[in-house]
């Protein structure tokens, strides 16, 4: 793990500011780290905090308008104030970077082979012979399949973790001293994440080289990390190992943090601990401790001077920037409890699922897609079968998940139901009525009581409106009188934690989290049975989103709702389903209680998928065995025969020759596994993989 | 490139070969029942009899008894079978007429649009670089002034200079009819090119600037460009080479349908400086009633969105492996 030589990295008070009409931003305000070969130092924080900041400025890659002060030392040798040619001699060679959107970060016209050569052959004098030659090793390396006939393919020929593998393969082409990862896996799916981060360990191994992570996700962080260093509002708040900083935090912002995240290993049905409020603008920093305005534990200290950050004296190497670090230290102020967790309100109304009526009935519900060729002749060469037979149901009070990665039709199944389809093969049934064969008055009926909450906040709210029209329009839109719109309003508002005057207010001066309130507000208003959730906070900061997901839940109890939630995050829904469903290539394959699919989780698929989710626990990560699924999801274009999961199945692959014909030839049929529980697999059986 | 491309192209040509016949097509009707050929006889002093103007027009297709589909037949078949456009109203061949024409617009045009797309494509992404800075703002500024100028005026205002100066340039025809020798009237058709290529150059430039600013200004910010000097190209490296090298693809068709079609479209600018070219000729062969020549620039026209439509196809094909099927 960590060797004691020199640190190849020293950043010293680096300090970031940029100008900006409303003032200067401090974006970075002094932050000290340094990074061995081999070792893995992570920078946490949530969008603003400056870790992204610290990263870019590293490479010099910021803008000309940013000011940076301080010092970044490579091996000795002062980087700051280098100039663009200088920089570019380390920049790829001693410097790698991986950036956090694979699909965006390669150049649309080169192919993969062309730029990873290009990297090579910047800084190495190599013939065009044996820097392919290399690139064929990197390649293979970072486990693109079949290196020899994908070196030649275009970017958008990849997917989007082909693209992050091919990325990681440039940024060590020249095998790097340090590799700066910036949200390497945060724009992938679960189980290619997993493939990812165990590329860039291999990578690391390989060359030997320390990484820079940045990141916002804990789990993440658990599972790769040495050293682990919070920001907040652009400076460190703790920093230590990452045993030190998980377990024994010494500053409120780490341990709010920590105590927000859902977690996949917690059984027990509890509200999430939210982090009111906001970080402060960076432009107008309140004296005193930034955190002052959020932690629950502030005195009168906190508001005038801002703790520095000091070594802990209990836990080695741990340093913490709190003026109560001591009291949090020898246990004066407890961190358990120390944010306040609401109390969960409990579903009061008929607790036997079989009783409840029926919100949402969806069977064999089938959308497929033409697959035409020809940017101006248009053929069809298939079918992209997005949606193929799905069945469930939702009661009453009931949080029912769709989950699966994407290109898997959950998005698709959503929007078909939202449709309120009229031609379907299928049939979707909403609080009792066929939607084929609904007429004008009774559609406009269902689609007050069905409503949807999408993922981005600020798209799906006009900006130019204030908040308190926005909530008006489906009012007006459904013959309301003005009298009762404005009794309406600020009642919404109330409900999802907002204040009566934020009517007047715009939607671009509320915060994230606050907007998606506007929109879970907007849905109510019509006091809907059904709402669809899209991804509602997936967009969101960990510290926003455990109080939106707290508000649907209590929302739910007290309104007497039901969910249709549409998520990746497997976390969120355990917290959160009373029933999933996981989906694969637009077919359900695992579906049931929520407790049951969670605890013995039956199809290798859903074994797979939790057993992929990184979890925010340093020990556990390091003791867990992941299930690895291989390569990419198949076309849905191009579904594999008799069970479609065959072709990355674990399972399938210890099968004897007749188990495995059984796989090829017969698509598996959904088979109980308990009273609400059933998996679609040959072979299932439970598997504690969590 | 594979065999969908092929085939792609393959399609797209025989989609132009049909609209270049049904626009020709159309040139032929419109150009017969628009123009009065027989006004051009009659006019003359003394005033010739019916009879031997309409043999005169019969003689060159274009008698008005004979039904216009009739003449079309006559005057398609030509073509077809012996690449002939018929004759000119006043009896001269349009196929050498034309050739010759062809060939002063060429050279009148290579050089400027050459210089014009390079320069206004550099300019665009120069301009791209330095948004906001005083030197963007002007040519903004200028551009715009350009733009909105009608061609003769900035041709005239070339001339005036010219002339204010005391006429260091000569701009009149395409060379001075009493340089004699070789090497004389090259040099004296070269110093009459410069005003006219310099007038086509500023309506081109900016036009290409403008256009090229703006695809700039959306890659700038791109990830890949990050990547690019991530992986160790220094600022300009990057820029030319993974910037500019995509910014120029949507700007592709913009600048071919504008060179090629500049071919015919030079009206002005060869009326002014003396040039006789196809786009001279466009306006001369209407006001003269030369329903034969006018319909040979239609197919001529025809031909040219044809050869460019193909070639901003190849072009794109080229650049840009996305559409590549
Ligand atoms: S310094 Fe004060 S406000 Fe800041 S985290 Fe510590 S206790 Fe909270
Ligand atoms: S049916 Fe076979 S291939 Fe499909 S999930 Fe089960 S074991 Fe794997």
């Amino acid at each position: 793990m960590t060797s004691n030589n020199t640190p190849v990295l020293e950043v010293r008070d680096l300090r970031v500011t940029f100008p900006s009409e409303s003032g200067a931003v401090r974006a970075v305000r002094g932050i000290d780290f340094s990074l061995r070969s081999g070792e893995t130092l992570a920078i946490v924080g949530e969008s603003g905090s400056g870790k992204s900041v610290t990263a870019t400025s590293v490479l010099g890659l910021l803008p000309t308008s940013a000011q940076v002060t301080g010092s970044v030392l490579l091996e000795g040798r002062e980087l700051l104030g280098l100039s663009d040619t200088e920089m570019s001699k380390i920049r790829g060679k001693d410097i790698g970077m991986v950036f956090q959107d694979p699909l965006s970060a390669l150049t649309p016209v080169y192919s993969i082979g062309t730029q990873l050569m290009e990297a090579l052959q910047i800084h190495q004098n190599l013939s065009k012979q044996a820097a392919r030659a290399r690139a064929l090793e990197l390649l293979e390396l970072v486990g693109i399949p079949d290196p020899k006939r994908r070196i030649d393919a275009f970017p958008h020929e990849f997917s989007g973790g082909m693209r992050q593998r091919a990325v990681i393969a440039m940024a060590i082409a020249n095998d790097p001293k340090v590799i700066i990862a910036d949200e390497p896996t945060t724009a992938l799916d679960v189980t290619i994440q997993a493939q990812v981060l165990e590329v860039l360990k291999t990578a690391q191994e390989v060359t030997g080289a320390a990484i820079l992570m940045i990141t916002h996700d804990l789990g993440v962080v658990a599972g790769m990390a040495d050293n682990v260093t919070v920001m907040y509002a652009g400076r460190p708040v703790e920093a230590g190992t990452a045993e030190g900083v998980f377990y024994e935090p010494h500053m409120p912002y780490t341990i709010g943090l920590l105590s927000a995240v859902p977690r996949l290993d917690k059984t027990e049905r509890k509200a999430l601990t939210p982090l009111e409020g906001n970080p402060p603008s960076m432009v107008k920093l309140p004296k005193g401790c930034p955190f002052a305005a959020r932690c629950p534990i502030a005195v009168d200290i906190c508001r005038e001077q801002e703790p520095r950050l000091v070594d802990v004296a209990a836990v080695p190497g741990l340093q913490s920037a709190c003026h109560r670090a001591a009291e949090i230290g020898n246990g004066d102020l407890a961190r358990e409890g120390m944010f306040p967790t609401p109390e969960l309100s409990e579903w009061e109304g008929e607790s036997d699922r079989a009783s409840r009526p029926e919100v949402l009935r969806v069977e064999n519900l089938i959308k497929h897609f033409p697959l035409t060729k020809g940017a101006v002749f248009k053929r069809r060469v298939g079918t992209v079968k997005a949606v193929d037979g799905l069945t469930f149901d939702i009661r009453e009070g009931e949080t029912f998940a769709l989950v699966g990665e994407s290109g898997c039709g959950k998005t698709t199944t959503l929007l078909e139901i939202l449709d309120l389809p009229r031609k379907q093969e299928g049939s979707v049934v909403v609080l009792g009525k066929e939607t084929k064969t609904l007429t004008g008055k009774d559609r406009r009926g269902i689609r007050r009581d069905l409503q949807v909450v999408f993922q981005d906040p600020m798209a799906s709210l006009d900006a130019r409106m204030p908040v308190g029209d926005v909530l008006a329009e489906p009012l007006r839109a459904h013959g309301w009188s003005k009298e009762k719109i404005q009794a309406r309003v600020p009642e919404l508002l109330s409900l999802v934690g907002l204040l009566p005057e934020h009517a007047e207010r715009f939607p671009t001066e509320f915060s994230g989290g606050q907007r998606q309130r506007i929109g879970i507000a907007r849905a109510l208003a019509l006091d809907p049975k059904l709402i669809v959730l899209d991804e509602p906070v997936s967009a969101l900061d960990v510290s926003i989103q455990a109080g939106v997901i707290n508000l649907l839940d209590e929302l739910k109890v007290k309104l007497g709702l039901s969910y249709l939630f549409v998520a990746h995050d497997l976390s969120v829904i355990r917290h959160i389903a009373d029933r999933v469903a996981v989906m694969y290539l637009g077919r359900i394959v695992e579906s049931g209680d929520a407790e049951a699919v969670f605890e013995s989780p039956s199809h290798p698929y859903t074994q797979a998928l939790l057993s992929a989710v990184p979890l925010p626990d340093p020990r556990k990560e390091r003791e867990r065995q992941r299930i690895l699924l291989t390569g990419d999801l198949p076309s849905p274009a191009d579904v594999p025969s008799g069970c479609r999961f065959r072709t990355r199945c674990p399972k399938f692959v210890g099968l004897t020759e007749g188990e495995a014909e059984r796989c090829r030839t017969e698509d598996p049929a959904s088979t109980a596994m308990a009273a609400d529980h059933s998996a679609a697999c040959h072979y299932a059986a439970a598997l504690e993989v969590v | 490139m594979g065999r969908g491309m092929g085939r792609f192209l393959l399609k797209r040509a025989i989609n132009y070969l049909i609209l270049t016949f049904i626009a020709s097509t159309g040139v032929y009707f419109l150009a017969s029942y628009c123009l009065e050929p027989a006004m051009n006889l009659l006019s003359r002093h003394p005033r010739p009899p019916m009879s031997s103007v309409y043999s005169v027009l019969a003689s060159q297709n274009l008698d008005p008894r004979v039904p216009v589909v009739e003449r079309y037949w006559t005057w398609l078949t030509q073509i077809l079978f012996h690449g002939n456009f018929g004759t000119m109203i006043d009896g001269g061949s349009v196929n050498a007429e034309m050739g010759r024409r062809i060939f002063v617009s060429t050279e009148l045009l290579l050089l400027s649009t050459l210089i014009g797309s390079i320069t206004g494509v550099m300019l665009g992404a120069w301009n791209a670089l330095r948004q906001y800075r005083p030197s963007d703002r002007i040519s903004t500024i200028v551009s715009y002034a350009i733009i909105a100028m009608p061609v003769p005026v900035i041709g005239i205002t070339l001339r005036t200079i010219d002339n204010w100066m005391g006429s260091p340039i000569q701009y009149t025809g395409l060379d001075d009819p009493n340089a004699h020798g070789v090497v004389a009237v090259v040099l004296s058709n070269m110093q009459h090119l410069i005003l006219p290529t310099l007038t086509l150059w500023l309506v081109q430039v900016t036009l290409f600037s403008r256009y090229q600013r703006s695809t700039m200004l959306d890659v700038l910010n791109a990830d890949f460009l990050r990547t690019a000097r991530a992986k160790g190209l220094p600022f300009r490296k990057a820029i030319v080479k993974h910037g500019l090298r995509t910014a120029v693809i949507p700007v592709m068709p913009l600048l071919v349908y504008n060179i090629v079609l500049l071919f015919v479209g030079a009206t002005f600018t060869e009326k002014l400086f003396g040039w006789h070219g196809m786009g001279e000729w466009t306006v001369d062969t209407i006001t003269t009633n030369d329903i034969n020549s006018v319909a040979a620039i239609g197919v001529f026209t025809s031909v040219l969105v044809l050869i460019a439509g193909l070639l901003s196809d190849l072009v794109y094909a080229a650049l840009d492996p996305r559409v590549r099927v």
